[in-house]
């Protein structure tokens, strides 16, 4: 029982951090149009960036930093890139978007290097919070989860009850109408891809001590944000904000419990085989649920594209 | 003054010989690993490691064979064996008569075998294979062959070494064996499970599981299970990312034992862990540079870092491997002829600036050497990595580790 609260408190860290990414990303894909594939490449970046400051002036004014920096450089991609680009429509976004995550990556390794670089969490937060049964419960998940929090109470304030937010949701349904109106379209798209990716950086710095940071951060973390996105509909935050924590509790739990394929074959009334060692299906029973954790969010994914190819709460239907 | 005579004399005769002919030729050992990709700073700092060796152990002593010089070429595989072949075939054609990798058994695997073919179709050509680091136990055992010698403990060495040392601890009840779901996780949790119940009957698994490769973004909850099963000491052997993120993640969520591994210093790991892995981590490995065994090896140290400040000296075997290579042309009294340095290396004795002596064992070409337990931390640590404070330390050290090991390796020379 202990341990199922400290699960849910671990899966709720992981699936925070995935919703800071797939926040913005699916904000960004109900303006293009197009999966931005470079969105993980700006989460590195904001770890490394915060990095960078907090070697000269601490980890805190890098929290501050590292994220404005990330959003101003995403600005500027999508003024002079994506906007560009735009006119010759999906395909050259996508590729441009594409071209531009190997490149944030290579740029990368050109300026930190290829190894790890030691980015830590501040000895402020260096404590344990509160134990549960023997668990300790890091101070730094604790604020972890404020700051995620905080951010999406905030983006749900601006995007609902203020002017800006509605501009911004109409300007993301009918850019014409808004357009006509009056309104800049082109830059509130450039606000919302700065924010979007600045949203990303944020995660990146908070990220960065915990998941260690790497030039392959990125991609380690990248098509987990897309499988988000897809569960959760794509251009929906509250379907972004409710996939990101089903992935949080699915990987968590199962990596917590030792659940045995041989469990689940014989349950559905499957006997096993009476030589395993010489069953071709050998390798299927003796799998236990550890071992693929992490790749349970794929399967989710494929089975929500069959039977509800929208998303959980996704409104486009093509 | 003798030298000076002497090397008048050689550069007079080599004038007289014709300076056209072999004067200006190198031995040249091919260095097939990955040079770009994800592992490129493993490959390049391994390579930086072979030229240093080459220069400051050799050719700064003259070279060989009264002054041919040693020169390193790199070749990039990218850590593909099938790109590993085609860079052989180029060493080769480019006359290069020794190789050397060691990142990935699977490519070592490809290696020895193609080597081995190569040296029966083309006696005028043949080449040694020199492998530095790839540790799966089947190259000196089932897949040996003459041309293929290991500078490195295998696997089952090393977790012999380890093993050896929580035999010790009578405090270590609960041991946690934790990898990376492919060939060599599984080899080291098979192996930790052997020696284990050979050697401490009284200690209990109480955790043996694997994890996808390269995958895990949180290993939080393999943690939790770590500490919640009364876990005194983990055994992994985890590599790169894999090894940093379930590392930190054991010791953030409160687990104060032992992390017994191989992989975990160096390459930025060392000062990623800094603090946190202070009196946790543990590895296996050969070598002793802290505290330095003698001043040559300080010096050698010392030397490597003013030329390459960004890299550590977290390959001593590199060393080794020049060092015995060296050696076995000097007795051989021939570059050319690989079969007679192959016969003199093996079963070849060698003592190593870095403490110890090395045994070539005849009859698999598997090194045995002092094997030691390292550990993380930044007390007395003349030499550290990264350029952090932290380091490794010698903490025990097993001789002549594993020196009676089992092989299957039939070892047939040539004819």
């Amino acid at each position: 029982m202990d341990l199922i609260l400290v699960n849910l408190i671990d899966g709720l860290v992981t699936g925070l951090l995935l919703f800071m990414l797939s926040a913005g990303l699916t904000l960004i894909f109900s303006m293009m149009g197009v999966l931005n594939f470079a969105h993980a490449s700006f989460y590195m970046l904001g770890a490394y960036f915060a990095y960078s400051i907090s070697l000269a002036l601490g980890f805190w004014i890098g929290l501050l930093l590292a994220p404005l920096i990330v959003g101003v450089a995403g600005a500027m991609v999508e003024r002079y890139g994506l906007r560009r680009v735009h006119q010759y429509g999906h395909v050259p976004e996508l590729i441009f978007t594409f071209g531009l995550a190997l490149l944030i990556e290579e740029l990368v390794q050109f300026v930190w290097g290829k190894n790890h670089v030691p980015y830590n969490s501040p000895e402020i937060l260096e404590f344990t919070a509160f134990a549960i049964a023997g668990n300790s419960i890091p101070a730094y998940k604790i604020f972890m989860i404020f700051i995620s929090v905080g951010i999406f109470v905030g983006l749900l304030y601006v995007l609902t009850k203020t002017r800006v937010g509605m501009i911004i949701q109409a300007a993301l349904s009918y850019p014409r109408t808004v357009e006509a109106l009056g309104h800049n379209v082109p830059l509130i798209f450039m606000g919302v891809f700065g924010v979007g990716t600045a949203l990303a950086g944020v995660a990146g710095v908070i990220a960065g001590p915990v998941l260690s940071t790497f030039p392959g951060m990125a991609f380690v973390l990248g098509p987990i944000v897309f499988v988000a996105i897809v569960i959760g509909g794509l251009g929906s935050l509250w379907g972004a904000l409710v996939a990101s924590l089903l992935i949080g509790w699915i990987t968590t739990f199962a990596k917590s419990y030792n659940i045995e394929m041989e469990a689940i074959l014989n349950g559905i009334g499957i006997g096993t085989p009476e030589n395993l060692s010489e069953s071709p299906f050998r390798d299927l029973w003796s799998l236990t649920s550890p071992q693929i954790a992490d790749i349970l969010p794929y399967v989710l994914m494929v089975l929500i594209l069959i039977f509800r190819p929208a998303g959980l709460f996704g409104k486009r239907i093509q | 003054m003798k030298n000076i005579t002497k090397l008048g004399a050689v550069s007079a005769l080599s004038l007289i010989v014709g300076a056209s002919a072999s004067f200006a030729d190198t031995i040249k050992v091919g260095f097939i690993d990955p040079l770009s990709g994800p592992f490129a700073s493993t490959g390049t700092n391994g390579l930086h490691q072979f030229e240093f060796a080459a220069d400051y152990m050799v050719n700064a002593n003259g070279g060989l064979l009264d002054g041919t010089m040693m020169e390193v070429v790199g070749f990039d595989n990218k850590i593909s064996p099938k790109e590993s072949l085609i860079q052989l075939q180029v060493a080769i054609d480019q006359g290069i008569r020794y190789i050397v990798q060691g990142n990935s058994s699977g490519v070592a695997n490809a290696l020895t075998e193609a080597v081995d073919k190569h040296n029966r179709r083309n006696p005028d050509s043949r080449v040694l294979f020199l492998n530095y680091a790839a540790v799966d136990p089947a190259l000196t055992n089932d897949k040996c062959n003459f041309w293929h010698f290991r500078f490195d403990a295998h696997a089952d060495m090393k977790m012999d070494a380890i093993t050896d040392s929580i035999a010790e601890e009578t405090d270590i009840k609960n041991v946690y064996v934790i990898g990376q779901d492919y060939s060599f996780g599984k080899a080291v949790s098979d192996a930790a499970n052997k020696f284990l119940g050979e050697k401490r009957a009284d200690v209990t698994i109480v955790g043996d599981e694997l994890h996808p490769i390269g995958k895990v973004n949180d290993f939080t909850p393999y943690a939790r299970k770590i500490v919640n099963a009364n876990t005194d000491a983990v055994i992994t052997g985890n590599w790169g990312a894999d090894m940093l993120g379930l590392g930190k993640s054991i010791i953030e969520n409160g687990y104060t034992g032992p992390i017994y591994t191989y992989y975990a210093a160096g390459s930025g790991i060392t000062a990623a862990f800094g603090e946190s892995g202070k009196g946790t981590i543990r590895l296996v490995g050969e070598g002793q540079i802290n505290p330095p065994p003698n001043d040559e090896a300080a010096a050698y140290v010392t030397a490597f870092k003013e030329k390459y400040s960004d890299g550590n000296v977290d390959q001593t075997r590199i060393a080794n491997t020049i060092g015995m290579l060296a050696a076995a042309i000097e007795e051989a009294g021939t570059a050319d002829d690989v079969v007679a340095v192959a016969n003199a290396l093996s079963g070849m004795e060698y003592e190593t600036i870095f403490g110890g002596k090395i045994f070539m064992r005849p009859q698999d070409h598997q090194a045995v050497q002092d094997l030691h337990i390292f550990e993380h931390t930044d007390v007395d640590m003349p030499f550290p990595f990264d350029n952090s404070p932290y380091g490794v330390r010698v903490i025990k050290t097993i001789p002549m580790a594993s020196a009676d090991i089992e092989t299957t390796c039939q070892m047939k020379a040539p004819s």
